[in-house]
């Protein structure tokens, strides 16, 4: 993490970087070096900080999805959550937040985000219990129509407003400040916290649905527990660093791959391996085209992707699954 | 423990499926539920396992009606061997198994000695001790069951539910997996499907036919020849052979009208 905060635009030495942290967050040692305050401290640290909490929140919504609705494929796109914080973020990007009650983007993007959730929950039930296959078809097309939406959105936008658009929508977290931190840093703790105390009923989901209900668990109301906290937790990261897609579809399977699909080592090392993964990737989006800065979601997948190809190769026992 | 299952009426959506099913089961016995494709053996045992609400009617186990416990206060002293989940999502055998201490757990329960110690002697006891840390999907069918069976042993039940367990299994696989579960002693109700097996294992047999018990009791006077006619539409007789052993006897012509 001192690595990641000290290389950038400017490179500063671990050792300074070290010396501004130790100073904040201690209060000993000085800081003589304003510029390099400012960098490593105002910019940086909440930069990396943000990078490593939303890759978390990301990972462990992936990864408790995928066991919700039964499918590997699974992840807050699929489930039309993404393309609601979409349509919210482009509207306010467009017509600007007097529209929307004055919500900001990451605002909208989050009320985006919920109602898309609220939109796919109530379209998932069937005789008033959600059904795992009816819950990702409800997402697919909810996230469709939500998609056109942003599409004419898009359409009668300025150029200006486009790139705007773009960028959001491709992810960034950029825009990170102290601030907003302590709320995404809470929301996700605890949001992670509360699934990760699902391990062993997640577990017991994968047995399927009637035998997860002769172990003694209420799949009905664990599944609706699950999908709300997910969707507030996809909402809340997506709100403040937009639409980086693959991390939440790749990290979960990654860790699957190397360790098994327990849920009480998978969510926790989800979360772990999603921190990390998006502080590099990250880090790369600011050095690979210095001093200009790449959008997070085109490396999440231009990494991620042929890694996990590649891991899928070696590894044969995933088709059975 | 002793399951009576008294004036039981199920519908799903607007159709009733089951009417007015009576049922018991003495505690240690393994008792059979035959009947036709859709005659609503697996419904009833969904009444049973706590899955599907009954529209009026009791269920009991252990003297205690299980549709006033708390699902998980229920799995402790019913555990069930079903056909959903066929490749467990990646789990190995071994975390298969542990899937029956869940109902003995809260939030956040770690697994103790007591824990362990009642997952390795599924284990044991099922012949599964070697494939512990195999993935599921790569198991035989026999194998696989076998595995379900040690989860269910695992919830240390005293009441078993089992549906088609020995389905799509061949012959060797399916006597070794029932003779199991005559060793373990637990109270069992078992839907099964092949008339031959489940006379010859079963202490009592049940023969649902379109949502009703038609008949009840040891498997000689539940199979007779009128019923398996009318209800199977074969013809047929349960006889019991020389050296005790129950067996179905097919007709040249079991279509005959």
């Amino acid at each position: 993490m001192v690595l990641a905060i000290g290389i950038g635009a400017v490179n500063v030495p671990a050792g300074d970087v070290w010396t501004v942290l130790v100073h904040h967050a201690t209060g000993r040692g000085a800081v003589d070096d304003i510029a390099l305050d400012q960098i490593v401290w105002q910019f940086r640290t909440p930069r990396v900080v943000l990078a490593a909490v939303v890759g978390a929140g990301l990972a462990v919504a992936g990864a408790v999805l995928q066991t919700l609705v039964s499918n590997p494929l699974a992840d807050p796109t699929v489930l039309g959550f993404s393309h609601g914080a979409s349509l919210g973020a482009v509207l306010v990007i467009t017509l600007g937040g007097a529209g929307l009650g004055g919500l900001g983007v990451s605002g909208a993007a989050f009320a985006g985000a919920l109602l898309a959730g609220l939109l796919v929950f109530a379209l998932g039930q069937r005789r008033g219990r959600l059904a795992p296959t009816r819950l990702v078809l409800a997402g697919v097309a909810v996230g469709y129509v939500l998609l056109s939406a942003t599409s004419f959105v898009q359409l009668r936008a300025t150029p200006t407003e486009l790139r705007g658009v773009m960028f959001w929508m491709l992810g960034s977290v950029s825009g990170a400040r102290w601030s907003q931190l302590p709320a995404v840093t809470a929301v996700v703790a605890i949001g992670t916290a509360l699934l990760a105390s699902f391990g062993r009923r997640l577990n017991a989901l994968l047995a399927g649905d009637e035998s997860a209900t002769s172990l003694g668990v209420d799949v009905h109301r664990t599944r609706a527990v699950l999908l709300v906290v997910a969707a507030l937790l996809t909402g809340t990261v997506i709100a403040v660093a937009g639409g980086i897609g693959f991390v939440g579809l790749m990290i979960p399977h990654l860790v699957r791959l190397a360790l098994g699909a327990d849920h009480r080592r998978l969510l926790p090392l989800s979360a772990l391996l999603g921190a990390v993964y998006l502080v590099l990737v990250d880090l790369l989006s600011r050095t690979v085209d210095r001093p200009n800065e790449l959008p997070l979601g085109i490396l999440t997948a231009l990494l991620g992707a042929p890694f996990f190809l590649w891991l899928l190769r070696r590894n044969k026992g995933l088709d059975a699954a | 423990m002793r399951l009576t299952v008294d004036g039981l009426d199920i519908t799903l959506g607007a159709t009733p499926v089951l009417r007015d099913v009576v049922l018991d089961v003495s505690p240690g016995q393994i008792v059979g539920l035959v009947g036709p494709n859709g005659s609503g053996k697996s419904t009833l045992l969904r009444a049973v396992y706590r899955s599907l609400r009954p529209a009026a009617g009791v269920v009991e186990v252990g003297g205690r009606d299980v549709w006033r416990l708390s699902s998980r206060a229920a799995a402790r002293h019913t555990a069930a061997v079903l056909q959903d989940g066929a490749g467990a999502g990646g789990l190995t055998v071994a975390e298969t198994v542990a899937l029956g201490r869940t109902p003995h757990h809260g939030v956040l329960g770690r697994d103790g000695e007591g824990d362990r110690r009642a997952v390795a002697e599924a284990m044991e006891n099922c012949g599964i001790a070697p494939l512990a840390d195999r993935d599921l999907s790569s198991l035989s069918g026999g194998e696989r069951q076998r595995v379900l069976l040690a989860r269910a042993l695992a919830q240390a039940p005293e009441l078993l539910v089992l549906d088609e367990l020995t389905n799509h299994l061949d012959i060797r696989a399916r006597f070794e997996l029932l003779g199991l579960i005559r060793k373990t002693g637990v109270t069992t109700l078992a839907v099964l499907h092949d008339l031959d097996l489940a006379a010859r294992f079963c202490d009592r047999l049940v023969v649902l036919h379109h949502g009703r018990a038609v008949a009840a009791g040891p498997v000689l006077d539940a199979l007779t020849p009128r019923l398996l006619h009318e209800v199977f539409g074969v013809r047929a007789r349960a006889e019991r052979h020389p050296d005790g052993v129950i067996r179905i006897t097919y007709e040249a012509d079991p279509l005959a009208p």
